[in-house]
């Protein structure tokens, strides 16, 4: 049935529910809109897009024998680069601060503006989103496509449905090769990927992440946000009367009916009942139900809806971005009040503040240099011929410049000890050793300390190592201990 | 299994038929093709069960996992067989002096070390009465690389003909009485500086002069020759108080330790000799 709108006639999923504990897929046909939001979400799609696909190709000099490329992660090296900061795997807190950022900052927005991660940002979405224009392309919009899923099997059909696929599998491959590109040098990587030279490795994941997207894109849709994603589970945790979320206006618009030019709305709402917005919503769901876990916030209905308002002469915002407050407020004719200042944004806002300042200070301030000490375990500790003890100590000195690197070694706190360092018994004078670390390596160095015998006092004993780095003098300190009999 | 499928008042929706204490589940069909899924995967682990089938004794049709750690063990063998090559060719200097087959030989020796070594002379050489530690600067029959190879080679009072081989005379056996034996324990001590009886010591002195001097050399300084350990330092082998001292005298004990060369290949010894030299008494 094809309506005024020029439209098949819309059933929400939930108007399609099947009775058995197990549903056929509910097949959605999203509409093509036009509207503000619609462009905001092209906006952001490009501009997302344009970094996941560019970010790998931006070069960054490091200096001789270090990777210049901007963003990588290099596993085999154990390294991963963001611009000028360089992390190693003792700084792997750093990847738990990005995921508390990300996680507190979801909440915080989600608190807010409702799902705008899912509507807009989320990869599922963007990915999804370009691969339904890439069908409306070659298949038609929704009408079109509904017919043409119904027709006969015929060679025409068989070559669009080739085409769609075909131009899936590209851009499918294209992104998972782009996700390839951010742990490998992206240039070679590609040369190897096209003259057949990858390793086996590097095809796998390839073939991986290009079978993913294209699945998860072309097929799973919506089915991944309403089955398999579980932040609409917890989107009720997030949300309050203050939540700018996607709503539909009910008393505005009910009672609905379908409405004749001329005619007057007195004693009806004005909801023509069109159903332009579930035409239009990506996960096949009405609005006009109420907030649904299935809603990703996309605002497509909103784009929809107030084009049929704008053809009605009625004002727009029939449904719109308002909070449940206001929802009641207008209703009631009370004036609106938005509070983007509420408890829990406030406290979210505060930890994204603290975290990030804990982050960039740590950046800002992390020394270029680090040991770990090491003490020996076995044996605790040696008594040695004239009656002193000896303890003995694996030092790693981390240097994470790009240089060669001298260093001072001393210690402070166990009087009257004396230091070695096995192999570089010459440079070890005045308990002082000097020692190199090569260019962004771990120099590992064993270090013995003895203490006269009626010196060593009780059986554990702090002290630390100190170590200065030459040029900058940067100096580190780790505590550890000295124990005896 | 659902008995009583009805339509929940406030939803419209179907409710599955269960019900617990009065609370009804409502039907949230469940796609169709997750529960393909569920089936898929089902007979997957099947097919895999069987691939790479756990069960002893029964193959799978995988490589089977011996045959694969065999391989994976002849790859090591191969990229180490540089490094031992090297280490079979060169000198215990050379080794010691080349950081590269420093590192190999001291990781090669060290866990030589713990399979064969660690049981009578503790983790990383520390030691036990009656087994010497190795980690320490006093050395029985000498901690140089040579001394240290020859040691583990032919072991210490073994059958082998190069064995090392001492004998600490039984004191007890009708030679000295016991207080004489409490003398010469007293000079013992007196030799690492403990205070100690002086008239006693003296009596000692000159007993351990007539009897001792011979193996542990005049003020007991020891003789690596001899594998006499030298008695004026700290480190002792069987304790350090008077009455180990003395019965070390009256009966004493004789440690053995196995000769390798017959056990490990050469590469593996001269692994372990530079191993045991870097514990921190290596001379
Ligand atoms: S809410 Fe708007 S788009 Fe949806 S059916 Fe009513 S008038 Fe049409
Ligand atoms: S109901 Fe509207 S906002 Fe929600 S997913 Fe559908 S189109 Fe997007």
């Amino acid at each position: 049935m094809v309506d005024i709108y020029g439209n098949a006639d819309a059933q929400s999923r939930q108007e399609q529910k099947h009775e058995s504990l197990y549903q056929n897929r509910v097949k959605v046909y999203p509409k093509k809109v036009a509207g503000t939001f619609r462009r905001l979400k092209w906006t952001v799609l490009i501009v997302l897009l344009g970094i996941y696909y560019i970010a790998p190709w931006i070069r960054w000099d490091r200096g001789p024998n270090a990777p210049d490329q901007a963003f990588l992660i290099d596993m085999p090296h154990r390294r991963a680069y963001f611009l000028w900061i360089e992390i190693w795997p003792q700084e792997i807190y750093y990847l738990a601060g990005i995921l508390l950022l990300g996680a507190v900052g979801l909440i915080f927005v989600t608190s807010l503006f409702g799902r705008v991660w899912c509507g807009y940002t989320c990869p599922q979405t963007v990915w999804t989103d370009l691969f339904m224009w890439v069908e409306r392309l070659i298949e038609g919009d929704r009408t079109k496509r509904m017919r043409f899923d119904k027709a006969p099997a015929s060679s025409s059909k068989l070559t669009k449905k080739a085409a769609k696929h075909g131009v899936w599998l590209i851009i499918a491959a294209l992104t998972g090769g782009a996700w390839i590109m951010y742990f490998n040098d992206a240039p070679t990587v590609v040369v190897n990927i096209l003259t057949g030279q990858a390793s086996l490795k590097v095809y796998g994941f390839f073939a991986l992440f290009t079978a993913t997207t294209y699945l998860l894109a072309g097929w799973a849709r919506e089915q991944v946000c309403v089955y398999m994603c579980p932040w609409p589970r917890f989107q009720s945790a997030m949300f309050d009367e203050d939540t700018m979320i996607v709503t539909y206006e009910s008393w505005r618009g009910e009672p609905r009916g379908k409405h004749k030019k001329g005619t007057s709305w007195e004693g009806r709402g004005h909801c023509v009942d069109c159903k332009q917005c579930v035409a239009a919503c990506p996960t096949g769901i009405d609005i006009r139900d109420g907030v649904q876990l299935e809603c990703i916030g996309c605002a497509l209905c909103i784009d929809a809806c107030n084009e049929i308002m704008g053809r009605l002469d009625l004002p727009r915002g029939l449904i719109s971005y308002d909070t449940d407050r206001n929802l009641a407020n207008k209703a009631e004719g009370k004036p609106l009040r938005y509070r983007l200042i509420r408890p829990r944004t406030i406290i979210y806002s505060v930890l994204l503040v603290v975290v990030a300042t804990v982050m960039v200070w740590s950046l800002a301030t992390r020394a270029q240099v680090d040991i770990n000490v090491l003490h020996d375990r076995n044996p605790l500790f040696v008594t040695l011929s004239d009656g002193s003890i000896r303890n003995g100590y694996t030092i790693k000195i981390l240097n994470m410049t790009r240089e060669e690197k001298a260093y001072k070694l001393a210690f402070e706190g166990l009087g009257y000890a004396e230091m070695t360092v096995v192999g570089q018994e010459d440079s070890a004078s005045q308990n002082i050793a000097r020692l190199t670390a090569g260019s962004d390596t771990v120099a590992t160095y064993r270090v013995f300390m003895v203490v006269p015998a009626d010196l060593v006092q009780g059986e554990v004993q702090d002290f630390n190592f100190v170590l200065t780095e030459l040029q900058s003098s940067e100096t580190v300190r780790r505590g550890t201990v000295f124990r005896g009999p | 299994m659902p008995t009583k499928i009805e339509k929940d008042a406030v939803t419209g929706q179907d409710t599955t038929g269960h019900e617990w204490d009065g609370i009804k589940e409502l039907n949230n069909p469940l796609p169709k093709w997750w529960l393909y899924i569920l089936w898929a995967t089902v007979i997957w682990s099947i097919g895999y069960y069987f691939w790479s089938s756990p069960i002893p004794g029964v193959e799978g049709f995988q490589e089977p996992a011996r045959e694969r750690l065999e391989q994976t063990m002849a790859t090591a063998r191969e990229q180490q067989s540089v490094f031992l090559e090297k280490i079979a060719a060169a000198q215990l200097e050379e080794i010691r002096d080349d950081p590269e087959l420093l590192n190999f030989a001291m990781a090669g020796g060290g866990s030589a070390f713990a399979d064969n070594c660690a049981p009578c002379h503790g983790q990383g050489g520390a030691g036990a009465p009656g087994f010497p530690t190795l980690a320490d600067d006093a050395w029985i029959w000498g901690g140089t690389l040579e001394a240290i190879h020859e040691t583990i080679l032919h072991g210490v009072r073994t059958d082998d003909i190069q064995s090392r081989y001492s004998e600490m005379m039984a004191f007890g056996d009708g030679i000295l009485d016991r207080s004489q034996v409490s003398d010469v324990a007293d000079y013992v001590l007196s030799l690492s500086g403990q205070s100690v009886d002086r008239d006693a010591a003296a009596r000692g002195e000159v007993l351990f002069e007539e009897n001792c001097v011979a193996c542990h050399a005049e003020g007991g300084v020891g003789d690596m020759e001899q594998g006499a350990p030298a008695l004026n330092n700290q480190v002792w082998l069987y304790g350090g108080t008077k009455a180990d001292i003395e019965a070390q005298i009256w009966r004493p004990q004789h440690g053995v330790m196995p000769g390798w060369v017959d056990r490990l290949d050469p590469e593996t010894i001269k692994m372990l000799t530079v191993y045991v030299h870097t514990l921190g008494g290596g001379q």
